[in-house]
């Protein structure tokens, strides 16, 4: 909005996407000039290129816990989302029923929604609720596992309130009965220590850009001896796995992001969080009838998600965006549909706050000085449109509203 | 990120009239806090019938306090008949338009200030006697018809961009559709066959299923004591009950798996699922 009255960028929407890392595009630069071989060919030139990727593989592999041969490059999570889930149901044709959950990101849900119109057979969709803190009942989750469930599909971390689900038991339950696993780890890998030497799930999806790699290329990991059938088809690339020429810069990119992300795992559930807790803590305590969405521990380091009960999210954001403040909000209005964020509204979350919910998620090039920034500026902002606010009653102070909802949403 | 014009930012960021009107003798509430967005607009009328003041509150996103915003600066000096004329257009003109799926926006802003006129002549508006159509968003059939018919709104979109109805569950999406049919008189349009080289339609299923039951399927049961009762076929999915010796049988779901459906399947389709109801 061209009301910003100052050229500072304060960037917390991390979860949306994140900066290339520096270091991450100086490795990636040859590769758009001199090197700019096709790793598949057969002389020295484009080898080279090949040799690259290689080395790329590994440095992501090792970040997950992975073996290099077990990656199949992708062009972003939503391609390796759909890779995994059609590839189950593909291979194994007699089974139709999916488990996943309320508030699993688009790319699992619309897909999930929509495979019925899409493979013109009826499939039966389990959608986990979630409690009122975004935690899975791990009860329900095995209640809802069938003979007749062919795949699986739950996030490592929800996007919105940075909720981490226990992929690992999860998955061991699957695993027992046959079921195949999926997890979509866009917002954990890099944010979050993960080893799938230990935690037994078949596929999982990355997404470079989330950490600090750039849009446009991800990762499905596919366990060995899962079973597999290419979404992408074409040529030999990627053992056969997924046709079309390497998006080799950014794979390249990518491998450096995983490098760094091994070398800044402490520093992102130390320092990241404490400046997460430090912005979280101010602004509950100086913000009246604020409230948090998601449980307070079983979370990523960088994201939370606070609710300013009475004000709508779009005018906080583009207040906070006149400051250069970036965030991200579960409002209706800032996702153009006329209802909040699906997985507030699962979480049960009142309409008066779920309308007015902002998610900052940080990353390592945060600094407490943008922490205080914004603990300077969100006070008066939610305090103005508070005054503006038809519902803002000054009897609202400390109490939590709640607003029924007449439809069955 | 929404194309708003400076004109929508200039009354976001810095809007006119917030408040109430102290002894406000016409006032209008419209929306709820879960719909999203809500006005309440205060004005002071005169006894020459001129509004001498308005003020309003709103709880929404920029387009809305925008629109509020513009709304107290539209009718302040405004004779009461001129601004019972004022129509979400003249709103939205204002401020150099509104993107579409904001024109609910200054749809508010209308609604508001008929509430708040009829308030002042003490008497009900019809629009809220209407039959609700959208249960999500409270919008009654009148007020989709006079959307459709002021804004000249050719789709179930359209209707959504202007009144929000539809936005939620998307039940009502039909009965929109019917409305706009009959608001626009157009006349139901023949349903095009589908061209599309096909599988069966449903009607071929059934009956070859049903054929599959009587000829192979039931006698074989019958022989042990058992039966079978088609109750549904829903896609691919087909519904039976088991009757007799088979309703109690604990192999029964061996039978419907490895018998029934691998039949069905052989002889009438083969990604059919055959599942017991349970009811």
């Amino acid at each position: 909005m061209s009301g910003n009255e100052s050229t500072k960028v304060v960037y917390m929407d991390n979860n949306a996407t994140t900066r290339v890392a520096p270091e991450v595009l100086e490795v990636m630069l040859p590769y758009f000039s001199d090197l700019y071989g096709n790793p598949s060919s057969m002389h020295t030139f484009g080898g080279q290129v090949g040799a690259a990727v290689i080395k790329a593989r590994k440095n992501i592999a090792s970040l997950i816990g992975a073996s290099p041969d077990e990656l199949v490059f992708t062009s972003c999570g939503t391609e390796s989302d759909s890779t995994a889930i059609l590839s189950a149901l593909q291979s194994l044709p007699g089974k139709r029923h999916i488990v996943t959950t309320r508030v699993e990101h688009p790319a699992v849900k619309n897909l999930c929604e929509t495979l019925d119109t899409l493979t013109g057979h009826k499939h039966n969709v389990t959608q986990l609720p979630v409690e009122s803190d975004g935690t899975i009942d791990l009860q329900k989750y095995e209640e809802s596992l069938g003979d007749e469930t062919a795949i699986v599909s739950i996030m490592w971390a929800n996007n919105e309130t940075g909720v981490i689900f226990p992929i690992a038991e999860m998955a061991r339950i699957a695993k027992s009965r046959n079921i195949l696993f999926h997890t979509d780890a866009v917002q954990a890998v890099g944010k979050v220590p993960i080893n799938l030497a230990e935690v037994p799930v078949d596929f999982l999806s990355i997404s470079g850009h989330k950490l600090h790699a750039p849009k446009g290329v991800g990762v499905l990991y596919v366990r060995k001896g899962t079973p597999f059938v290419p979404f992408m088809i074409g040529g030999h690339q990627e053992h056969g796995r997924r046709g079309g020429t390497e998006n080799v810069a950014s794979i390249i990119g990518l491998g450096m992001a995983c490098e760094l992300a091994v070398g800044h795992m402490e520093e992102e559930n130390t320092r990241v969080k404490a400046l997460r807790d430090k912005l979280e803590n101010g602004l509950l305590t100086s913000i009246p009838n604020a409230m948090l969405n998601g449980h307070k521990d079983q979370r990523l380091p960088n994201t939370t998600n606070v609710s300013f009960e009475f004000v709508e999210g779009e005018s906080i954001l583009l207040h906070m965006d006149r400051y250069g403040i970036c965030a991200s909000s579960g409002s209706a209005c800032t996702s153009g549909s006329l209802e909040p964020s699906h997985v507030l509204r699962a979480m049960g979350v009142p309409f008066t706050a779920a309308h007015g919910s902002i998610r900052f998620s940080l990353s390592i090039y945060n600094t407490e000085e943008e922490v205080d920034y914004i603990l300077e500026k969100m006070p008066p902002i939610i305090a103005n449109l508070r005054a503006m606010s038809p519902f803002w009653k000054s009897s609202h102070q400390g109490r939590v509203g709640k607003s029924q909802c007449k439809c069955e949403c | 990120m929404w194309e708003y014009t400076d004109k929508v930012k200039e009354h976001f960021l810095n809007p006119m009239n917030v408040g109430e009107v102290e002894n406000a003798n016409g006032v209008g509430e419209v929306g709820s806090l879960a719909c999203g967005d809500a006005l309440t607009l205060s004005l002071k009328i005169n006894e020459q019938g001129i509004i001498e003041d308005a003020k309003f509150k709103t709880f929404g996103c920029a387009s809305a306090i925008a629109s509020s915003s513009a709304l107290t600066e539209i009718v302040k000096g405004m004779n009461i008949e001129e601004a019972a004329k004022i129509t979400n257009e003249d709103i939205a003109n204002f401020l150099g338009g509104l993107p579409k799926e904001k024109m609910h926006c200054s749809v508010m802003g209308r609604e508001a200030l008929e509430a708040a006129i009829a308030n002042y002549r003490g008497i009900t508006l019809p629009m809220a006697e209407g039959e609700v159509v959208c249960e999500c968003f409270g919008v009654t059939d009148l007020e989709v018809r006079r959307a459709i018919l002021e804004s000249n709104l050719r789709t179930v979109e359209e209707i959504t961009n202007f009144t929000k109805a539809g936005g939620g569950c998307g039940k009502c999406h039909d009965r929109l559709e019917e409305l706009l049919r009959e608001a626009r008189h157009e006349s139901i349009q023949a349903v095009i066959p589908d061209q599309r080289t096909k599988r069966l339609t449903n009607i071929q299923k059934i009956k070859m299923i049903e054929d599959v039951l009587e000829r192979e399927i039931r006698p074989a049961l019958r022989k042990d004591g058992g039966d079978i009762e088609l109750i549904d076929v829903d896609g691919d999915f087909v519904m039976v009950s088991l009757r007799g010796a088979c309703g109690s049988c604990t192999k029964s779901q061996t039978t419907l798996k490895e018998y029934v459906e691998k039949k069905l399947r052989e002889q009438v389709l083969d990604t059919l699922i055959v599942e017991e109801d349970k009811q």
